[in-house]
């Protein structure tokens, strides 16, 4: 025990020291953090007030303009010509032309700007403007707007779960989402750190050290720690990233200014600064949730979060515990393995093929299983050591039975066990082989050598 | 009196897959000896090494160290120096060595007080922060010759020790075997460069495909090989020798004078011999042709 401490420890201050290590830890928050806060950025930059001068030729759209925390309107009485000259002066952004024959010719609205209007702006004006035409031919026509509103219905259907606990609310959607992340977590991080244990045991033994190691060392506690060292590296890796990426999106949001970032939520990312310029939306947002019928839009946060809060976390995490670690020993003593057996990384890729074929195949399965959670598909996935913990962090956000979960963890410790015995026998054999590459026939033989 | 022997391997197998790379090999090791492993590449030192080391185990046969059957703790009281040697290169100097150290049972505390001592010994003391890479490949030997026998083993086995090393630094490293033995410890020395065997080996065992040959104290195997020729360097005629004399080679030397070899039958005296030649011819110089490790090693193998 003490020699696999002491290796693990080598293994995960190496790496830790490491500048490419520091440097990764250190710039990913800073990259997320970008992420996170350049729609804050944008949408500080979409409060500028921009002012907006409407020139009416057809008198009709005097009261449709309605100005905004964005825009400004303002009446103009000049004529076009003489607006436009002194449109550099006149302290305006833009300038919305609309001719008198507005309603039979409704391409002839014009937008005049020093610089490109932003098509938020465009969008919303060109649509207050074709809500106003359309209002006024449906009265010409004798329809009043408010009875065409409520011909128009939207279905969404709430979905709940129906089990011996009662009726629950569910969403597939957020379970969709959900299963998606931990999948694609577990899989990105089995090759970032599983291909991390290849190099450092290809290092070992190109660097000749393995044979004073072994000396002192056996075999399959110098893996052992390895794999661990490397396994801790991950955790304190995603941890830092975790907690920096939490730190510095807090702090520079509140260097921002808090009201900024409410803001993002509320108007840049539902409604378009244009549309609130158009009053019938924003009340749409505003109306009471009758769900069948509004927009659905304003209330998805909502939702969502009310559908992830029906998810049974504890289980959800526990689970992703479970097959993130089962996982990633699992390939990983793999990888060291075909570490052990080539000479040179550029020997490395005919054995890490196979490997990675599983997991490659797991991906691509995910997406069938999300569509159908409790198929046989999904079932036997989740079962195979190589793809269940792909597969199963899939399902489990759809609810899999207790059963099923213990089955496919029993058998992932299970295939664990087999894989680490295999591999821990190509690694003690591989590791002192030099020469020429070995073929998949010699690979199996070394599993049959005496130790 | 037989010695004490520290390590004895009992007819040892091992087989590889089509390759038998030891076949029923026995051997003594006595206590404070430098025992010198011989034997053509490939003949099997290694294998042994390495189940000495207890990184293989035989086939068949059996390994004792101390009178004891080998035990994982064993691998304390050996050094290994094997022939294919290296260091991780991203790694400082000093946190390598007492790496290695502990993976050898020291504790840090006693690591460290040993490292010092060689590290004034060696004069190397600025190296202790130095990443390996950044150091020469004769330098990275003296460090991995400190980790071999840093927790101060009982039986040291060195692959090759001398390889890599200038005249200097090899003269270093023999005065610093010498002293281990000295203190007691047991060496077990395998190379080709058969002019350090015969500097410094007391025992010499010689492996030839997969088989011990040759097997004893250095004096006994040199009387074994004796080939009963003398060289006599003279100024005259040697060609009416009794026939029980026979002169085997002959070359004149830059000076005018002859060297020839002359061999007599086992049984028959040097006198005679001396007495006949000093009759004939002016004698310079006269010895016996003592077969060196080169010669003994060379017709081991070839006897085969």
């Amino acid at each position: 025990m003490r020699t696999i401490f002491l290796v693990l420890q080598r293994e995960y201050l190496v790496r830790v020291k490491k500048k490419s290590f520091i440097v990764m830890t250190l710039l990913t928050p800073i990259l997320m953090s970008a992420i996170w806060l350049l729609p804050v950025y944008l949408a500080m930059r979409n409060t500028d007030l921009k002012k907006v001068q409407v020139i009416d030729d057809s008198k009709r759209f005097a009261s449709v303009f309605k100005s905004t925390n964005e825009l400004k309107f303002e009446a103009g009485n000049l004529p076009l010509e003489k607006a436009k000259k002194e449109f550099t002066k006149s302290g305006y952004d833009v300038l919305v032309y609309i001719p008198a024959d507005i309603m039979e010719n409704p391409k002839s609205l014009k937008l005049y700007a020093e610089k490109n209007v932003s098509l938020g702006v465009q969008n919303g004006i060109e649509d207050a403007v074709e809500q106003e035409i359309e209002n006024q031919k449906l009265l010409q026509a004798g329809i009043d707007r408010k009875v065409l509103e409520s011909t128009k219905v939207k279905v969404t259907a709430d979905t709940y779960n129906l089990s011996d606990e009662g009726e629950k609310d569910s969403s597939s959607g957020a379970a969709t989402a959900l299963g998606y992340l931990f999948a694609f977590a577990i899989y990105f991080t089995i090759f970032l750190y599983g291909a991390q244990v290849m190099r450092g045991v290809l290092e070992e033994k190109t660097n000749r050290i393995v044979e004073v190691i072994i000396s002192s060392v056996k075999p399959f506690q110098l893996m052992a720690g390895k794999i661990i060292g490397v396994a801790l590296v991950g955790l304190t890796q995603f941890l830092l990233w975790i907690l920096l990426t939490f730190g510095l999106s807090s702090a520079l949001s509140a260097a921002f200014g808090p009201d900024t970032v409410a803001k993002m939520g509320n108007s840049s990312m539902y409604n378009q600064p244009g549309q609130a310029a158009n009053g019938t939306t924003v009340t749409d947002a505003n109306a009471p949730a009758v769900p069948t019928a509004s927009p659905a839009t304003a209330n998805v946060f909502s939702k969502a979060k009310a559908a992830v809060s029906t998810l049974d976390w504890t289980m959800l995490l526990v689970c992703f515990g479970i097959y993130f670690v089962g996982g990633y020993l699992l390939y990983s003593a793999l990888f060291a393995a075909v570490g052990a057996a080539v000479d040179n990384e550029t020997d490395v890729q005919q054995f890490m093929f196979p490997i990675t074929i599983p997991l490659i195949l797991a991906f691509i399965m995910a997406q069938f299983v999300i569509r159908e959670p409790d198929g046989p598909i999904a079932f036997w996935f989740s079962m195979i050591p190589f793809t269940s913990p792909v597969i199963m962090m899939v399902r489990v956000p759809f609810g899999v039975p207790l059963w099923e979960i213990a089955l496919s963890v029993a058998l992932l410790i299970g295939g664990f066990i087999g894989v680490a015995w295999v591999a821990a026998r190509i690694y003690r054999v591989g590791i002192l082989m030099y020469g020429k590459k070995p073929t998949f026939a010699e690979l199996s033989k070394w599993i049959f050598y005496k130790a | 009196m037989i010695p004490k022997s520290i390590l004895e391997t009992r007819n040892i197998v091992k087989q590889y897959a089509q390759h038998r790379a030891l076949d029923d090999v026995s051997l003594t090791v006595p206590s404070g000896s430098i025992f010198g492993l011989l034997g053509p590449n490939g003949a099997g030192k290694t294998s042994l090494i390495r189940i000495i080391n207890q990184i293989t185990a035989p086939d068949a046969g059996e390994v004792f160290l101390g009178g004891e059957p080998l035990r994982p703790d064993h691998i304390r009281r050996i050094g290994y120096l094997p022939e294919e040697r290296g260091l991780y290169k991203k790694m400082k100097v000093g946190e390598q060595l007492l790496y290695l150290a502990q993976l050898k049972g020291l504790t840090e505390r006693q690591a460290m007080e040993k490292l010092k001592i060689w590290f004034t010994k060696f004069d190397i003391k600025t190296w202790w922060e130095k990443n390996v890479e950044d150091l020469s490949k004769g330098m990275q030997q003296k460090i991995q010759f400190v980790a071999t026998v840093l927790h101060e083993p009982d039986l040291i086995i060195l692959d090759e020790p001398f390889s890599g090393f200038d005249p200097i630094n090899a003269n270093l490293i023999k005065d610093e075997i010498l002293e281990l033995k000295k203190n007691g410890a047991t060496i077990i020395f395998s190379t080709h460069r058969m002019e350090s065997v015969e500097e410094l080996c007391d025992h010499i065992a010689l492996i030839n495909r997969s088989r011990k040959v040759l097997d004893g104290p250095k004096r006994t195997i040199k009387e074994q090989f004796k080939t009963h020729t003398y060289h006599v360097e003279y100024q005259g005629s040697l060609t009416d020798l009794p026939s029980a004399f026979q002169v085997v080679g002959s070359k004149p030397t830059d000076d005018n004078f002859t060297r020839a070899d002359i061999r007599i039958p086992p049984d028959a005296s040097v006198n005679d011999l001396i007495r006949t030649l000093l009759e004939r011819v002016a004698v310079r110089s006269f010895g016996e042709n003592i077969p060196s490790m080169n010669d003994i090693f060379i017709k081991a193998v070839n006897e085969k």
